[in-house]
């Protein structure tokens, strides 16, 4: 990388703020359309809180079905933001810069929307405060700090108050940028709050940039543990399939897959919907499908040493388990869907440098990921409570049902709005980051070639 | 108190480049006027020392310490505390039991000391501030050079600032050179 982006301040301030100060129509009809969707999920929890949680297709012995699958792959795209964004700023990479707000803002509306499965779950959701909070509400009961009912609520709570901290940090000078630059006294005001006072001095400056890395460097290890923690609300179980050792590297580096893919596509999508064709380059999309076909690499590995252990120990429940997941209909089918959407089709596609510098493969490419590891959540998680255990005499297939599937489509719509939201209220491109970009960017002489290079304190 | 000669005003001027601004740090400083009075002031951060500028001193990497020895001991507290509170004996296990428990005294350390850096951001940044003298057209690319100076030292800092050749220098009473006249 990379050719810098080219723009004088006047024109980079216009073009990262036009999509916060301008109205297009089509906003309000994609906001109205995901808003549907959100209310259409809405009516679906209010009556499932009416009926209680058979409205939703859950009986005996599967009782963790889409809201857990929804839960566990939300969890898993919102690691794309502090991942890439973290990682990039540690390691100062120069092509970082269009790409770190909206990473981290997909990271915190994933977030969100993740922590309303358990909720919805719990079929009682104001009841979950019983369970989570450190408080004995007059039972002369303390929370058992041991439940993964508590280890769960305080991993996503850290990772999502880091994380909202953390983009605000660093939209601080955007925050100025936007007030000083704000179409009305209202704006400008809010705005100005919201900053702060900000001026940009030197000192200010320097305190970010050490900011920026000293949060990325706290973040990153709360990054890990989140998923890690979420592995072992499976692994600490002892259900055959999700009793393994390999759970929490393996949910990790899959999120990792999932999420950097998610932050491919809405790249992609932001380059031609904000109209930010000079900031998010072919350079940048090269880059992200780079790193992915490492990280898909390694995911794989993840995702054969679970087979593996699962059967070598020769436990006959782990691998009729696996034998249920890879063999048996229907799971043969969404199995051979889930390896060939997840890798056999992407990383082969993205080792071709024509692929991976063209748009519109590379959002196929990464919606097909996306769809692969949704799918991969749904083969850990259901599969193995179907399975005939001991003692049971209540077994049987289980379906999603229709509301199932409205409330996996409504959390779409409530990922996307928030982004929308976002970027329509807030700079979704860090303009003081890409301006430095341009500052520190240079091109130097090699033999008889001129190539870009880019200077670093 | 302080008096009335002692009291101090600020000065904004705006150059079009960063080199305009370091040329009049630097005529800042020959004429007397000491580090801390001066600031630069830019829309994108520039590499330390552009402006001729001293090395920044802050205290922030203190901050997420004391976070993290803060976050530790109220998740120690919690759960330990919730667990002797209450007692559940399980299959003879320790009633602290310390693999159980860890996840979240992890977590309560980290947030402590992802909180404590944010306000120490802020701190160090001397946030908020809606003091200090500013002109929008430093989000344009101008760079801006403010400096606080004595009211019999006023006229000194203006003839620095000017002498670095600026497209305005401001006042709180608005810009000085259209009263000059000295564009």
């Amino acid at each position: 990388m990379q050719e810098p982006v080219i723009a004088d301040n006047k024109t980079a301030n216009r073009e990262l703020l036009d999509f916060v100060f301008s109205w297009p129509k089509w906003f309000f009809l994609v906001g109205g359309a995901l808003n549907g969707l959100i209310v259409a999920g809405f009516l679906v929890v209010v009556v499932m809180l009416w009926f209680g949680l058979q409205f939703l297709g859950y009986s005996h012995p599967v009782y963790w079905g889409f809201l857990i699958v929804n839960f566990v792959f939300w969890i898993g795209v919102s690691h794309a933001g502090i991942m890439v964004s973290a990682i990039l700023r540690l390691t100062q990479a120069e092509w970082r810069r269009p790409v770190t707000r909206a990473a981290e803002v997909l990271t915190i509306f994933s977030l969100l929307t993740a922590v309303q499965f358990p909720l919805i779950h719990s079929g009682r959701p104001w009841r979950t405060m019983y369970w989570t909070f450190p408080y004995d509400w007059n039972r002369g009961a303390w929370p058992n700090p041991r439940s993964p009912l508590v280890w769960d609520p305080s991993a996503i709570f850290t990772y999502l108050t880091s994380t909202i901290l953390f983009v605000y940090v660093a939209l601080i000078p955007d925050l100025a940028l936007a007030r000083d630059r704000a179409p009305n006294p209202i704006s400008r005001a809010i705005y100005g709050v919201l900053a702060m006072g900000f001026r940009g001095s030197t000192r200010q400056w320097r305190i970010q940039a050490i900011a920026g890395i000293l949060l990325s460097a706290i973040i990153l290890p709360i990054f890990v543990s989140v998923h890690s923690i979420v592995s072992w609300d499976f692994a600490v179980t002892s259900v055959p399939g999700w009793h393994n050792t390999i759970f929490a590297p393996y949910f990790v580096i899959g999120a990792v897959h999932s999420g950097v893919s998610a932050v491919v596509t809405v790249m992609i999508v932001m380059r031609y919907a904000f109209g930010l064709k000079r900031y998010i380059t072919r350079d940048h999309i090269d880059s992200l499908a780079r790193l992915l076909i490492v990280v898909a690499t390694v995911w794989l590995f993840f995702f054969m040493l679970d087979l593996f252990f699962g059967l070598y120990g020769t436990e006959p429940a782990e691998v009729d388990t696996w034998q249920r997941r890879l063999i048996e209909p229907p799971w043969i089918v969404l199995a051979i869907i889930f390896i060939f959407t997840a890798y056999l089709i992407p990383v082969p596609m993205w080792m071709f440098r024509s692929v991976r510098r063209n748009f519109f493969l590379m959002f196929v490419t990464t919606i097909l990921v996306n769809i692969g590891m949704w799918i991969e959540r749904y083969m850990v998680v259901v599969p193995a409570l179907e399975r005939k255990s001991g003692l049971t005499f209540t077994y049987g297939d289980y379906a999603p049902s229709l509301s199932e599937i409205i409330l996996v489509i409504a959390s779409f719509g409530l990922v996307i709005l928030g982004f929308l939201t976002f970027a329509k209220l807030l700079p979704i491109m860090p303009a003081a980051d890409i301006k430095e970009g341009q500052i520190l960017a240079d091109r130097i002489k090699v033999g008889r070639a001129n190539v870009p290079a880019a200077m670093r304190e | 108190m302080a008096s009335k000669t002692q009291a101090k005003h600020e000065l904004l001027a705006l150059y079009e480049d960063p080199e305009g601004a370091a040329d009049a740090v630097g005529r800042l400083r020959d004429a007397g006027f000491d580090d801390t009075a001066v600031e630069v002031l830019s829309s994108t951060p520039y590499p330390e020392g552009a402006f001729g500028e001293r090395h920044t001193k802050h205290r922030l990497f203190a901050f997420p310490f004391a976070g993290a020895a803060c976050g530790l001991a109220i998740g120690i507290t919690w759960t330990v505390g919730a667990q002797i509170t209450l007692p559940i004996i399980t299959g003879g296990k320790p009633v602290v039991a310390l693999p159980a428990i860890i996840q979240i005294i992890y977590e309560g350390t980290l947030l402590g000391a992802v909180l404590f850096t944010v306000l120490g951001v802020l701190f160090e940044s001397r946030l908020p501030d809606g003091v200090g003298l500013y002109d929008d057209r430093i989000s344009d690319g101008y760079v801006g050079v403010s400096v606080l100076a004595r009211e019999r030292r006023v006229a000194d800092a203006q003839i620095a600032l000017e002498e670095a050749k600026p497209v305005d220098v401001l006042s709180r009473e608005g810009s000085l050179m259209q009263v000059s006249g000295t564009t």
